[in-house]
């Protein structure tokens, strides 16, 4: 496993771009309607997973919300199974059986992709409950978005969190808003930050636009939890350049904001501090992106060429190993009273 | 019948063809009209006009004070709704699904209905609960969930399941005068459609518990509600090329549920067929099922056959899910399997 503070940040740049590309791809499949169901976009918020994927072990647990395309491509999962999964395709991460926003991967230790807003939030707290009591050094990396702090689910788990000292960082993603209201319309708080106060949590205010910045807080947050096993806070301040999901025109925000996080651009900003201190040249630059838009498009072919599960598969999936008996043979009869008649 | 046939409305006025969405739109502005102590409250329904568009213009025409936007608390919410019904408000709760209603269960179902017994009659609830139920299109597990034989199974609740704008409107006005918890489970997959209703002036009420013949024939009676209703209309126009006159009956209302209208169908043609949007188990079938045989047992020339999703969590793949769900060909095979065609 990569030392932490080892990582390479022209790897992390490219992530990034991977990112972007994968979703910019996405929403052009979605249009196309290869993708069904709600899509939710991570453009404009990259910095935020891949800074804090930078500052952990690629055996910490990590859990998010709905928008998680970008969650699952940096923790390590292929822009293929996520595609594919897209397309529900049976070598999607989940199969095609969860979607856009159920992505799961327990190789790179991606649990979900969880689309009930904060409902999450107590399963993070079980994770590193979990780690806790086997006595090993895990933490887990919980994401949500500024709509999740105000569910009831929230409030209990970061009680539990912080009552029995859990390795757990809550990372909320401030993109703003939550479909088309504001967090000055949804929180009564000044900033949101200071909800981990009211629950003894140390809290932190991140600039997400900011790769460095995002690293850096995080690799200073887990050092800590690595020692002594506690919750920490960060708001993570970020933007979401697309509408909420695909069918959402975001008009509830204006052009010149919409721009103005736009010049602030995560990648643009990484790439402009790699450039100045002579680690990246424009022609590498472009050759990252270059391959990025090969390695997205290579994805669709796959997840277009990919196989679907067979239907009668979903009999094996609503208990482990306890298929179950199909409806339409019940109602045909059931086999015993067939035998009878 | 009440439905309104041709130009004219049984009062003398001029049907007029409007969707569903346009017609739960009416209802809550003639309702917010009427009565100064009806507000609606929910999610995004106010300047963002609901997630489905049903409360355009609302905020407009009845101001901040009467529609409200929440922050994401469905418990917290539905908890208010329910506390100011206690001192004599209506509110009207809109869940942005009823898959986010499972958030609030304890305030639908342990509060609402038991606080009319629990005070010995002092506090009866005149609260609406409204908003889409049912699977829609490859939303995965998580938000396909069909609340109604959840909800039905609650002593004190009453749930209607409105499948047409004219049961819609009829409905939900109703709903909002009831004094006792209404549930309006409405049809996210028919927000769109048409239907015709009366004039805006003739007031629209439809009973809660009264089912509707909604068409009329004489060798099975196929029992349908919500968004079965469209496939038990398109099931019964391929049966008649077989020479099988289907009746349909569409319940409404869940709950209470119109047992004169059931047995009086199937008495005449002697066989049913149940098909419901909800899973099988201790499903709304379930239910009428048992009604018919204890009742009119002697009726019956063939086993009762229910039609229903599959007993599975919804996969998101597009061909599983449509394996899931009821569909016209189980329809079709059941209805000919009562009819030993
Ligand atoms: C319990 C629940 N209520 C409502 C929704 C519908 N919904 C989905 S996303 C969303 C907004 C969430 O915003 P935020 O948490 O800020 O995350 P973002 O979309 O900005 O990433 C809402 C209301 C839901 N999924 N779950
Ligand atoms: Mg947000």
């Amino acid at each position: 496993m990569q030392p932490v503070e080892q990582r390479d940040e022209v790897e992390m740049l490219s992530l990034m771009l991977l990112i972007r590309r994968f979703e910019e791809r996405a929403s052009q499949q979605y249009q196309a309607q290869k993708i069904g169901g709600f899509c939710h976009l991570y453009i404009g918020q990259e910095a935020v997973v891949v800074g804090a994927v930078a500052a952990v072990r690629d055996d910490d647990y990590i859990i998010t919300a709905y928008r998680d395309h970008g969650h699952a491509l940096a923790r390590g999962t292929s822009p293929n199974a996520c595609m594919a999964e897209l397309f529900g395709k049976a070598t999607g991460c989940s199969q095609g059986l969860g979607g856009s926003m159920h992505f799961f991967d327990k190789k790179n230790h991606m649990y979900g992709g969880h689309a009930i807003v904060g409902a999450h939030v107590p399963l993070a707290a079980g994770m590193a409950f979990a780690s806790k009591y086997r006595e090993e050094d895990r933490i887990t990396l919980c994401f949500f978005g500024d709509g999740a702090i105000n569910q009831g689910s929230f409030h209990e788990a970061l009680n539990l969190i912080a009552l029995y000292k859990l390795p757990v960082v809550l990372i909320c993603e401030n993109n703003l808003f939550a479909m088309g209201t504001s967090v000055k319309r949804s929180t009564s708080l000044k900033q949101i930050v200071d909800r981990a106060e009211g629950y003894d949590i140390p809290g932190d205010i991140v600039d997400g636009m900011n790769f460095r910045e995002v690293r850096d807080k995080l690799s200073e947050i887990v050092t800590s939890i690595r020692k002594d096993p506690h919750p920490a806070f960060v708001e993570i301040r970020t933007y979401r350049y697309r509408g909420h999901s695909m069918s959402d025109p975001a008009s509830y925000r204006t052009k010149e904001e919409l721009e103005k996080y736009r010049l602030d651009d995560p990648i643009i900003r990484l790439r402009a501090q790699l450039t100045r201190e002579g680690k990246l040249t424009n022609e590498q630059f472009d050759a990252f992106d270059k391959k990025a838009k090969e390695t997205v498009l290579a994805s669709v072919k796959f997840a277009e060429s990919s196989p679907e599960l067979p239907v009668e598969k979903v009999y094996n999936y609503a208990y482990f190993k306890g298929p179950i008996e199909p409806e339409w043979k019940r109602r045909e009869g059931a086999p015993a009273l067939k035998a009878e008649s | 019948m009440e439905t309104a046939r041709g130009r004219a409305s049984s009062k003398g006025g001029v049907v007029r063809e409007i969707t569903y969405r346009q017609a739960l739109n009416e209802a809550l502005a003639e309702e917010l009209a009427r009565d100064p102590n009806v507000f609606l409250m929910g999610e995004e329904v106010a300047e963002y006009h609901g997630a489905y568009k049903v409360s355009q213009g609302l905020l407009e025409r009845f101001g901040p004070k009467r529609i409200i936007d929440t922050p994401i608390s469905e418990n917290g919410f539905a908890g208010l709704g329910v506390g100011a019904a206690m001192v004599g408000l209506r509110p009207i709760i809109e869940f942005m699904t009823f898959s986010f209603s499972l958030v609030a269960f304890d305030q639908v179902v342990n509060n609402a209905p038991n606080m009319f017994m629990m005070s010995g009659g002092q506090f009866n609830i005149p609260i609406t609960f409204r908003g889409p139920n049912g699977p829609a299109h490859q939303l995965g597990a998580t938000h396909s969930h069909a609340t109604e034989s959840l909800y039905a199974n609650a002593p004190g609740l009453k749930v209607c399941t409105p499948a047409t704008p004219r049961d819609a409107k009829g409905l939900l006005k109703t709903a909002v005068r009831d004094d006792n918890p209404v549930l309006v489970l409405e049809a996210e997959l028919l927000y769109s459609s048409k239907g015709m209703v009366e004039p805006p002036d003739e007031e629209l009420l439809i009973p809660l518990g009264q089912a509707e013949v909604k068409r009329e024939g004489s060798d099975v009676s196929i029992i349908c509600y919500a968004q079965t209703v469209p496939l038990a209309i398109a099931v019964a126009a391929q049966l008649e090329e077989e020479d099988i006159s289907a009746e349909i009956v569409d319940l409404r209302s869940i709950k209470p549920l119109d047992e004169v209208t059931i047995f009086n169908s199937v008495s005449k043609t002697h066989r049913a067929v149940i098909v419901e949007q909800d899973r099988p188990f201790c499903g709304v079938g379930a239910e009428v099922c048992y009604r018919i045989q204890k009742n009119i047992f002697d009726e019956l020339d063939a086993p009762i056959m229910r039609v229903s999703q599959e007993d599975v969590p919804m996969p998101y793949n597009e061909r599983l899910e449509k394996f899931v769900l009821p569909n016209a060909d189980k329809l079709m095979a059941a209805v000919k399997k009562v009819c030993y065609a």
